[in-house]
Formats: structure tokens, sequence, C-alpha cells
């Protein structure tokens, strides 16, 4: 691994990491049972640096933002390096947002570049705000020939003859604008520095090795911060291949573990759960005697590694569920949501150790994570080396609001400084979760003081960012809340939003409102929906300047109702 | 719409007769956004077209769906 202290930049270190490895392979791309390419170190520099000059020659310098819009794939890597070796700064967008939205970040964040996938350009020009983007060079990946692409440039043509200059960055310069949240509210562009990437990533790798040979395998989009760190620069940095998998589909993942050896991959909870209900299913589907003996070695398995993993030993005593996974995974990673100790503990017991941390856009990747020493399927685990964690204000019980502080965390919001003092306070992060810390310094986590929700697929929604999908509502006013922003619980799993509707008369409102919500909440993606709306009949509470005052309104609602008034939907 | 219907039931082992072009079909079928993936392959299969993953974003009825893989046919 490359010593991150000796480099200012992610540049700097990426492009020492090309020189250092060539013949290694770096990327992988595979798309269901195809193999799209496969990248030496020394390759992928031969593709990036005609790349950077084409940029450098239309205007991308020091600081110049420049956005990704991109699934998960080896041209997002590539392209990243680009823009770090033309000393640009990074804007990567979730390709999941709606065209809306993306122009809302691209005008947001002031890309003056943009390098997007085919179909996701497509999308965006036929938005009817397209007229406005600012941006003033757009590379499209992937295009079919002869097809309009208004303005845009193609990604493979798009090459600079010379070689070109790298720019060198500080430590304290900005490397990525990262949105942890949407756009219908204020949206929240996390400025992340060189230092913070730097630091974060040699923290991780001094608690999860990585070296040439190992084979990280790719699902999560890489705009994902937990993907862009051990999913890019981690694996980067060490000399080992990161394999890009184009689908999420279950039945080819399996495939990608056997046929390149993966020996570490990140997933989200609801990836995990699906894999453990699928094993739990095989399992069932075993005859006695073999269920029998299976369980028993599972148990001698368990019993073998409570202090900590001992991965030959488990291949040796589960071989058969070991080979399923290719024989070399050392370990997954989980994030992006909060996980059930009960699927991390079946995993451990099968001798399939998983990293879960806790980690937010803000804090860059994680703020703790397990370390296995022993291992813990009830916690988050412990404070990264050189993070502090604490509990501010703990009640009787221990819980409290969880802040962190240290060289991960982010400088500030993007044009923001209000939200950024709000949030960053004395040097350290309010994470607006619920926690409290055990003796032995781990952390658990058991709420959200914060109005949002996170989904099993690690997104986070914000209710104001969907508020707009039911303007017009036949109501006198309305506004969106997490149920458990009005009514706390000591939970992070099933998560809910709500709509609360103030109308004149309770009693009389028909089911015309609920069929106007659920045709409204059905325009949003399945994970931004709400469950369930209920009825208000008094004002909502609002500052002079006409905002609903929402902390207020949750103290009324709490007050007088409890959760028996949502009328699901 | 028929035979993506026809499919979608077989897969997830629900009677055709329950589900309706307009359907949501994650809640109709208590499925999650992973599990709606895997029907994809058994339509490739069905109807000899490539549907990549991102076809299955911001689609959540039966309508939408037959739609995109008409698009490719």
């Amino acid at each position: 691994m490359l010593d991150l202290r000796e480099y200012s930049s992610l540049g700097g270190a990426l492009r020492v990491a090309l020189e250092r490895w060539p013949d290694e392979i770096c990327l992988i791309e595979a798309d269901r049972e195809r193999e799209n390419c496969r990248l030496t170190y020394r390759q992928f520099k031969e593709k990036a640096l005609p790349l950077a000059r084409a940029l450098q020659d239309a205007g991308l310098g020091a600081g110049t933002r420049t956005a990704i819009i991109m699934t998960n794939q080896s041209k997002w890597l590539i392209s990243a390096y680009a823009i770090f070796h033309c000393g640009g700064v990074l804007v990567p967008l979730d390709y999941k947002l709606t065209p809306r939205e993306h122009l809302q970040l691209l005008a947001h964040s002031h890309a003056e570049f943009l390098i997007i996938e085919y179909h996701l350009w497509r999308a965006v020009t036929q938005e009817p705000g397209f007229s406005n983007l600012q941006t003033k060079t757009v590379v499209v990946t992937e295009a079919p020939a002869n097809t309009e692409l208004r303005g845009a440039k193609r990604w493979e043509e798009f090459r600079g003859e010379r070689e070109p200059v790298f720019i060198e960055r500080k430590r304290s310069d900005w490397a990525c604008i990262v949105y942890s949240s949407g756009t219908g509210g204020r949206p929240k562009g996390c400025v992340m520095t060189h230092e913070n990437y730097l630091e974060q990533c040699r923290t991780l790798a001094s608690l999860f090795s990585f070296w040439p040979g190992v084979r990280y395998l790719s699902i999560l989009p890489t705009n994902h911060a937990i993907d862009f760190m051990i999913g890019f620069i981690g694996p980067f940095v060490c000399g080992a291949t990161v394999v890009h998998l184009r689908t999420l589909r279950p039945e080819f993942i399996r495939e990608a573990f056997t046929r390149y050896k993966i020996t570490y991959i990140t997933v989200v909870p609801m990836i995990l759960k699906n894999l453990e209900r699928g094993l739990r299913e095989r399992f069932a589907a075993l005859p006695p005697g073999r269920r029998k003996m299976l369980d028993r070695l599972i148990a001698a398995n368990r019993a073998l590694t409570r202090g900590r993993p001992r991965l030959w030993l488990s291949r040796l005593l589960l071989r058969s569920i070991h080979q399923a996974f290719g024989g070399n995974l050392r370990a997954m990673f989980v994030g992006g949501a909060f996980t059930e100790p009960a699927t991390l503990q079946f995993l451990y017991d099968l001798g399939i150790p998983v990293g879960n941390g806790y980690g937010l856009t803000e804090a860059g990747t994680v703020i703790t994570v397990n370390d296995f020493k022993p291992f813990r399927a009830d916690t988050v685990g412990k404070a990264l080396p050189g993070t502090e964690v604490r509990i501010v204000n703990p009640g009787a019980d221990g819980v409290g609001e969880v802040a962190a502080r240290g060289k991960t965390i982010m400088s500030h919001y993007l044009d923001d400084p209000e939200m950024t003092a709000a949030t960053i306070v004395d040097g350290w992060l309010m994470t607006g979760d619920l926690g409290k810390m055990d003796p032995s310094g781990h952390l658990q986590l058991l709420g959200r003081k914060k109005n949002m929700i996170v989904t099993e697929g690690g997104k986070n929604v914000y209710p104001e960012d969907i508020e707009n999908a039911f303007d017009s509502l036949n109501v006198k006013e309305f506004c969106v809340f997490a149920a458990n922003f009005i009514w706390p619980q000591r939970t992070m799993t099933g998560e809910q939003l709500v709509l609360v509707a103030r109308v004149d008369d309770a009693a009389q409102t028909s089911s015309e409102l609920r069929s106007q919500i659920t045709e409204r909440n059905r325009q949003l993606p399945d994970f931004k929906r709400i469950s369930g709306y209920f009825l208000w009949t008094r004002d909502f509470p609002r500052t002079a300047s006409m905002k609903i005052k929402r902390d207020a309104l949750a103290a009324e609602v709490r007050a007088e109702t409890d959760r028996s008034a949502i009328i699901l939907l | 719409m028929d035979e993506v219907m026809q499919l979608a039931a077989g897969h997830f082992k629900v009677p055709r007769a329950e589900l309706a072009p307009g359907d949501d079909f994650f809640k109709k079928l208590g499925i999650d956004s992973l599990q709606a993936l895997t029907l994809l392959s058994r339509i490739e299969n069905h109807f000899h077209i490539e549907l990549p993953d991102y076809e299955l974003q911001g689609v959540t009825d039966f309508c939408t769906l037959a739609a995109r893989i008409h698009a490719r046919l």
C-alpha cells in the first residue's frame, strides 16, 4: 500500500499507484455473464490520460467542478481519475435521481463539466428545465452511433493528443462535493477535502488489508461514499483489483463470486437480507440428515470463532458454503443503513464476517466499524482510529445524540453557512442520530433525532424532498414527516414517512383525498413513498416568512395523537 | 402486457387473476426492488431481449414495464 501520509491529494496518490503496479489488473467490468473489459494499471492510465488531456484542453483546471452521473462501471473510475489528474473537483451524483433532480443539483453545484451515460443524458435533455443547463461541456458515454447528442461530446472519442499536465492540490483543497440529500428541500452538498479522503483511506486500510491480488466486487454505485472509498480509492492505492458488475441481479452476483474469486464486497442491508433469505431457504430444503450435520458444523464454527474470525477453519468446516462464495471471500462490508443484528450474526456463524459500520456522507465513509475483535452484531463497532465519537446530552439511559470529530469530517455544506453552523458545532459533527456507547467503546444506534429516514437500500430520504410530489393536493396545507420524528422510537429499522393533511373537518374528508394521495405517491420512486397519512384540523404553526415550523407541528401532533391516527395506504 | 403479468404471476407464485395492469407490483407482490430485478432475467429469456437494470428504475406498475419492454422489441 502507498504511504498516504506522503501525498497531498487523491490525484497525486492515484497517479503514483498507476505507476507502482503497471502489470497488475486494476479493473474488470462484467455485465451478466459477459466481461466487458479488463485493464491493468498501465492500461487504465492509457485510457485516462487522453481523457484528462481533452478535459484540460476544454478548460478543466484546478478547482473546476465536474459531475459524473453513471451507473456502476469502469468509465466512472477512469473519468474520476482524469478529473483528479487535472486538479478538478468531482461532483458524484446519484444516477437514480430523476432528470429534474439531476438538473437541480448540476445547477446547485455549479458544475462546469458533466460526464454522463447516454440513457441518462437522453432523459436529462427531455426534461423541461434542460434549456437552463449551465454546464459548458458534456461528455456522454456509450452513445449509439449517429445519435444527436444535443451538443455533448462522445466519451469514446473525446481524447487529447498530448500528455496532460498533472495539477497537484493541497490537502485542504476540495476533492468532491457529495450530496447527502435531494433537491425538494435544501440540497446538502458536502464539501470533502483531499485530507478527508486520504485520512479515511489510511485508517480503513489499517483495519482491512488490501494488496495486489485482492479482488473487490463493486455492485454499489460509485457515487455512494462507501463504494467511492472501498471500491475505488482503497483498492487502487494498494494495487488491488476492482470488479464492477453492472447488474444487481442475485444470480449474476452469485456467479461473479465464483468466477472472479472475490475477496471483499460491500452491500446494503437489503442485499444482505436477500442473501440471508436465500441461504436459509437452501438450508431448509436439505434432507434432514444433511441439515442436522450442517447445523452441527455451524454450531462448531460459532463456538470456535467466538473470539475472532478464523477464516481457514470456517472454510474447512463449512466448505460448500464458502465454495459458493468463490472460496476467497474474507469479509463483507455493509453500510448505508442499519442492519439487523440477527442477519449479521447468521452470516458470522457461517464464517463470513460482515464489517458493520456507521457513517454519514458528512463524515466521509464511516466513523465507527466493527473490528471483529471480537465480532459484535449488536453494535456498529468502535470509533475509527483518529476519529472521536461522543454522546451529547445523554439521558439516564445513556442515550443521546451521536457526535463525531476528526480529520474525515467534511469541510462544510456548499453555499450554506447556516446549515453548516448547525451541523458542525465546535468542530463536532452533530449526526442527528441517537445512540449510546458501551463500556468497551462500541456504539449502539437507537433511533434518530432528525426528520429523515434511511431505507434498507441505503437511501436517505428527507421529507422536504418529496413534498412537491403532493402539490395541488386538495387540502388546506400539508407536511411530510418521518413517523419516528413525531413519535420517537428506539429503533433504526422499519422507518416510514407520513403525511399530515390539514383539513376543515376530519369527519367529512372523503375517500377522494385518499385516492389523490395514492395517485401522487405512486409518482415517487418506491423508496421515497409515504406509508400513510393522517388528518389535522388546526392551522400549522409557521414562521414570519410563512415556513412551516416542523418541530413545533411535530410536538403538537405528538401531544394529541399517536400512531393509530395514521391511515395506511 | 398480458405476457408480462403472466410471467410475474409465475415468477412470484401468485394467481394471474389477482394482477391488474395498473397494479403497483411492489405493493401487490410484497417485494423489494432487488426481488423485482429477478423478474428481469425471466422477461429477457421470454422476449429474447436485453433489459439493463436501469430500465426498471422508476417503474412500479405492469403497464409501464410492458411499455419499456415493447420499446426494446
